[in-house]
Parts: structure tokens; sequence; C-alpha cells
């Protein structure tokens, strides 16, 4: 990066904070309302043009999302492997990683810790279920340290690597489930055995915390993940190299930091969280079982693109997240009752539909937004990326960045906001200090 | 094994190859253009999912494949508007764009499919170009005739555009301000062209046979189901990375992943891979284009403006 377009990007984050009225109220607060509100429109429409009645429709999905405590909890299960992939996606997109491989990292996640709870079926629950978590953050994380690694030290471009792995992993699974891994227990049908495993030890089943409901451990688990993932993003140095790399390589670079081991950590990481939501989708489930239907959302029913959906809507803050994911928790298990009430078979594609739209409408208003809310000609020299990762900018980050520019000595005549910055420098040779022993 | 070194095994499953490779090529191709003038379109899939289905419920309406196609081509020009207009006019990030796009349309496709079929029947294919269509005296020639002279019209569309994208691309003004758009749009602002106008144009045109390419894969296919596509159009974007931007390198890419394919459903046939490897052995292609990617990766360089949108300062 050039010294002008260092410099410019300062004064952008400059001005950002003081930047006041309605329209900063709107930035900070109301876009994303207003994206969910925009795709919920849409959503009508198409629900009336079906010849349905989208109110009743959209009280069904309400009620039947969080009109109980049966409901809640229902939402709250769903909201899980949403949180734990959310989560995942929060850490990789700060490093400017765009893992899309969350299916994929679902996938093995999922296999790596059945397979343990099918070849360690006797051991006591208080072993066996922290081994299956383990397990399953393993088999995710290898399956993002590969196009992590691609990525850092090859360049390959992720969102490549990570979708044609997602397809892989599909097909491993599917191979898996319908051989070594199958039921052997179950009788040979006509139409075949049902690709899944056999019930899996009820040792390793996350227990339920509230009777009556499906409300599992998993539950507290992934809130703890997504506050561990918080405080590891603002508190430590790894999460502060995240965030420096993904704001300026450049800059994280010439600061000494370990750019490349970051970029794959950061997705290795990411891919470990998503494979821990893998677990939580099989011994979480009602059935016990990792169960596929031989698509490719069969066993992650999209969890993996939700994810992002989600991540993204919280702002790619993980405490955010955690309402983000119980929103569209909300939305995937109402969706249902929807469908229902309507008497229409097409619900769940609806649903499909309106987060699909959410995306856009995200997307296109934080462009809108960036647009609107810096000064003419800042956001122009910055790589996009660089700028999603600074999308819904917070103190810090604009702190990251200054320590980044300073340590780098491009964007030192241009401290953004005085007095807050003189904490970081320290901490930024720290860094680079520890990067480079 | 010995049964596979026939010449009429191999000639047919050359031909099955280059049929399997066509829709991921037609969709190459348009991402290619898309790509060249700095717009990374992941919602190629989405795309061509809403074509297919659009095409089918026409075929299935009226009873002509012809009207399908043309349908399917109108989805796309539709959808590249939606999507120029997102990633050109608003300038959103376009990895995520995509995806949302995807989603949608993956939705969409359901839910129409959903109202409006329900259960899927067949489409009729028996008449019109849409079937095989042999070319006088070459389909005569040994075995060269099978593999390339017995197609359907869309495989022939998808392999004549290569020489003709190559011509438009290298050769053009069009062409030359496609790369300028996607390599220095400022450069190109400044000189009087239109960044905007040629990346609509080829956004519309990726799209366009994104929608072609659903078309092509739905009569490959016969029968719509819901994500009739499983990820084609995924692969197509990562085809035009290993093919280097260039048509020809991403038709090498096409035919290659559809003779993966071939060759393995051709073994699954002559049980020379068991039934039970052969989810495992379908994973080939993908593995193949990864391995790919690493090692192509540098050696091209992609447009330098590729996935950032362009403002005038």
């Amino acid at each position: 990066m050039s010294q002008p377009e260092g410099a410019s990007r300062g004064r952008a984050l400059a001005a950002a904070a003081p930047l006041g009225g309605w329209r900063a109220v709107f930035n900070r607060w109301l876009i994303l309302p207003a994206a969910a509100i925009g795709a919920l429109v849409i959503g009508a429409v198409i629900i009336a043009a079906m010849g349905a009645n989208p109110l009743t429709g959209y009280h069904a999905l309400i009620s039947g999302a969080f009109g109980g405590s049966y409901q809640l909890a229902s939402t709250a299960v769903k909201a899980v492997p949403l949180l734990l992939v959310g989560v995942g996606i929060c850490i990789s997109f700060r490093a400017n990683v765009l893992n899309i491989g969350g299916e994929g990292q679902l996938v093995m996640g999922g296999l790596a810790s059945a397979a343990t709870a099918l070849v360690l079926p006797n051991l006591p629950g208080f072993v066996l279920i922290p081994l299956v978590l383990l397990a399953g953050a393993a088999g995710g994380a290898i399956w993002g340290a590969i196009p992590g690694a691609f990525k850092a030290y090859r360049g390959v471009n992720e969102v490549l690597s990570t979708i044609m792995l997602n397809l892989v992993a599909v097909q491993l699974m599917n191979y898996l489930l319908a051989g070594p891994m199958i039921d052997r227990t179950e009788s040979f049908a006509v139409v075949g055995r049902i690709p899944q495993t056999r019930l899996l030890s009820p040792n390793s089943w996350l227990p339920i915390i509230v009777p009556g409901t499906q409300l599992h451990l998993g539950v507290v688990i992934a809130v703890l993940v997504a506050v561990a993932a918080w405080v590891l993003l603002r508190q430590t140095g790894f999460g502060f190299r995240i965030r420096a790399v993904g704001l300026s390589t450049d800059a994280a670079s010439y600061a000494g930091m370990a750019v490349k081991r970051t970029t794959m950590l950061a997705l290795t990481l990411s891919g470990a969280m998503c494979g821990l939501a893998g677990t939580m989708l099989v011994f979480g489930s009602i059935s016990h079982r990792m169960v596929t239907d031989g698509s490719l959302t069969g066993f992650t029913g999209s969890d993996g693109y939700y994810g992002i959906v989600v991540a993204l809507f919280a702002g790619l803050s993980p405490l955010w997240t955690i309402l983000s994911a119980f929103l569209f928790g909300g939305l995937l298990v109402g969706g249902v009752s929807m469908g229902i009430a309507l008497n229409v078979p097409y619900s769940s594609d609806l649903v499909t539909t309106i987060v699909g739209l959410i995306v856009c409408f995200v997307v296109a208003l934080d462009a809108v937004r960036r647009r609107s809310g810096l000064p003419a000609g800042a956001a122009g020299p910055a790589s996009v990326r660089e700028l999603l990762t600074r999308g819904w900018l917070r103190r810090d980050d604009a702190r990251a960045t200054a320590v980044a520019q300073a340590a780098s000595g491009q964007g030192a005549a241009e401290q953004p906001v005085p007095g807050q910055a003189s904490p970081e420098p320290a901490a930024a040779a720290d860094q680079a200090g520890e990067a480079q022993p | 094994m010995s049964h596979f070194f026939t010449a009429a095994v191999l000639s047919a499953t050359i031909a099955s190859g280059i049929a399997l490779g066509a829709p991921l090529l037609l969709a190459a191709l348009g991402e290619t253009v898309g790509q060249r003038s700095g717009v990374l379109n992941l919602g190629v899939d989405g795309i061509m999912l809403l074509a297919a289905f659009g095409a089918y419920l026409v075929a299935l309406r009226t009873g002509s494949i012809g009207w399908g196609v043309l349908v399917a081509l109108a989805i796309g020009v539709v959808m590249g508007l939606i999507t120029a207009f997102i990633n050109v006019t608003i300038g959103a990030e376009q990895g995520i764009s995509g995806i949302g796009i995807y989603i949608a349309a993956l939705g969409l496709s359901g839910l129409l499919f959903e109202r409006y079929v329900g259960t899927p029947t067949p489409i009729t294919n028996s008449r019109g170009p849409f079937v095989a269509v042999h070319i006088p005296l070459l389909d005569r020639i040994p075995y060269l005739g099978t593999m390339l002279f017995k197609q359907n019209i869309l495989v022939y569309a998808a392999l004549l555009l290569v020489p003709a994208l190559t011509y438009v691309l290298h050769h053009t003004t069009y062409g030359m301000n496609v790369h300028a758009a996607g390599e220095n749009p400022a450069a190109a602002d400044s000189l009087g062209v239109s960044v905007t106008r040629v990346r609509y144009t080829a956004v519309i045109f990726g799209s366009t046979m994104a929608g072609l390419a659903g078309a092509s894969l739905l009569i490959l296919d016969g029968i719509f189901q819901e994500n009739l596509t499983q990820g084609a159009g995924f692969i197509a974007v990562a085809l035009v990375y290993f093919g280097g931007w260039r048509p020809a390198g991403v038709a090498l890419g096409a035919l290659l992943y559809g003779l993966t394919g071939s060759v393995i459903l051709t073994w699954k046939t002559l049980g020379i891979i068991p039934l039970s490897l052969s989810d495992l052995a379908a994973t080939a292609p993908a593995v193949i284009v990864v391995l790919a990617l690493l090692f192509l990766v540098g050696r091209y360089r992609q447009p330098a403006a590729l996935g950032k949108p362009y403002r005038r300062q």
C-alpha cells in the first residue's frame, strides 16, 4: 500500500467517529433491521403471489419460533450450529479470509465426532462428550487448515478452494455413511439402507438441560465459545494480529507480524468452530445418529451458508452473533410452522429465499452506508475486502489499523483519534517482538 | 479394465464426457468475460438453477424445449441485470453478494418447483435440435464421429464459443475495453470508456451463458429436481481460475472435468469401481480441480481489478 492511501484511510477513520445526525444513527443501528425488513417484504410479496396470505404466514412464523417455551427451546437448539459457524465466520472474515467452506467443515466435524463415538462407545459420558467435541473441532480444523495453507503459502483463492472442498466432503460423507459407517443392525429393506450411522452410544449424547424440551448442553457450549471468541479477538495478541492482517496485510507484515501463519490459523480456527457445529448436529439431534439423504445439504441443512449470513448480520462481532443466530434459528424453525399454517409445501424454500435476500440487502446496504458515511474519495483506493472487514466499524478496529500503520510508519502522521491510540503502540511493539523472536 | 480400453467404449466415454462438460463450459466462458471486466459473479449456480427451472416449466407446459431455452436465456438476462446492479452500481462485496444471489435463487427455484410442478415428470425430448444433431459426413468418421459430431446443439454452441470468445476478447475494441475495465478501470475511464457499461454488458453476457448452461443441464438430465445443478455453477467459477481467464484454458478444464466424470461413470457401469466406492470416486473431479488450482496458481495473474467496484474519484 502506498503512502497516500494509508493517509487517506487514516482520515476516513478519523471522520467516521464524529459523524452525526440521523444518518449516523441509521448507519449504526438501523441498517441491518432495514435489510431484514426489506427481505421480509419481498418474501410477503412472494407469498401473496403464490396465492397465500402473508400475514397469516408471518404470524405463524413468529409464534412458531418464539411463541412459547417449547418453541423458544427449539429455536435455541436450531441456533446452536448457526452460532458456532457464525463465530467461525467472524474470526476468518475479520482476518480477511472469506471462508465459504462451512458446509464441508460441518460435515468433517460430524464425521470425526461420530467415528469417535462409534469406536469408543463405552467410555463414561464425562470423558466421551469432551472427546467427541474435540474430535469434531479437529475434523473441521483440518478441513479449514487445508484451504488456509493453500491460501497462505500458495496464494490459492480461498473462496474457490473452500467451495470445492465442500463438494469433496459431502461425497466423502456419502461414501462413509453408505459404506464403512452405515448402520448394519438395520434390516436390509427393499429400498436399501438409509445412509446413517447406528444409534450412537447414549454416553455421548449431549444432556438435555431443560426437561421436556430439546434444549441440550450445546446451547451453553456455543454461547461460551462465542464469548471466548470475543475475548480472543479483542484481548489477545493472536486476535489483534487477526484484525491487523484483516485490515492490511502490508501494514501487518511491515509491523513484523507473521501474516501467512495468522491467515492459516484464522481459517483453521474457523474450521474448528464449524466442526464443532457439525458435532452439535450429530449429538444434539433427536435421532442421535449422523444421517444424510445423499443431497449436498442433506446433513448440514445449509447451516454452513446460513452461518455466513448470521455473522454478517451481526456485523462480524461474536457477541452480536449470539442474538443474530437466535433470530435466524427462529426464522428456520418458524418457517416450518408457516408451512403448516398456510398448508403449502414450499415454506422451507421460502425461508431459504428470504435468507438469500437478506444477504443481498446486507451487502448492498453496507456498500451504500460506506459510501455515504465516509468522505468522498476515502473509500476509493482501499480494496473492497479491506472495507468488508472494516464494516460496522468499532473503535478498537480503528485503533488496530492506526497501530498497524504507525508501526509500519505509514500513517504515523495520521493518528486517527489522538489520545485513544496512545496506549497501543507499545502493544504493537510487543506484537512485533512476539512475532519475530 | 480390458473392457474399458476398447475403441467403442472409449469413444462413447469421451462423447459423454464432452456432453457433461458442455454446461460447465458455457457457464465458465460467461464467467470468464465477467471476471475479465473485473466482476466476480459467484451467483452462477443460482442463475443456472432458476434458468433450468424456467426452461423446464415452459417445456412442460408448451411441449417445446426451444421455448424453454429462450426462457432460460431471458432469465439469464434478468439475473444479469440484478447481479450487475448489486455489484457494479451499488458496489457490494462480490464474494458475499454472489452467495446471497445463490441462496435466494436456490430457494426461489425450489419454491416455484413445489408450487407449480410438485411431482417431477420428464420432459419429452423426441424432436427438435436438442437431441443429438448429426453433422453430415463428419459423423461417419470412425470413433471421432461419435465423440464430436453426434452431440446436441448446445454442445456445439459451447465448443464454437471458445474460438469466438478468444477472438472477441483479444482482437476487438469491446474485448480491449473489457480488459481495460478489469485491469485498470481508472485508466479506461479517463480514456472515455464507460466502465459501468462494459461491466454491465460483461456481467449480463456471463449470466445469460449461465442461463443457457442451466438449460443444457436440464436437457442432459431430461428432468428438473431441486438443486439440479449440485454445485456445477461453483465448479464453473473455479474453472475460470483453472483456465487462467483464457477461453481455451477454461475449455480444457471443463473437458477435463467432464471426462473425469464420464470415465468414473463408465468404470462404475463396467464394474471396475465397485458400487460402494462410487461416492468416493465422485470426489475425483473436485479433487483434481483443487490440486490444479494449487499448482496452476501464480502462472496466470488474475485481472488486477477483479472484485473491486469502480467509483470515479
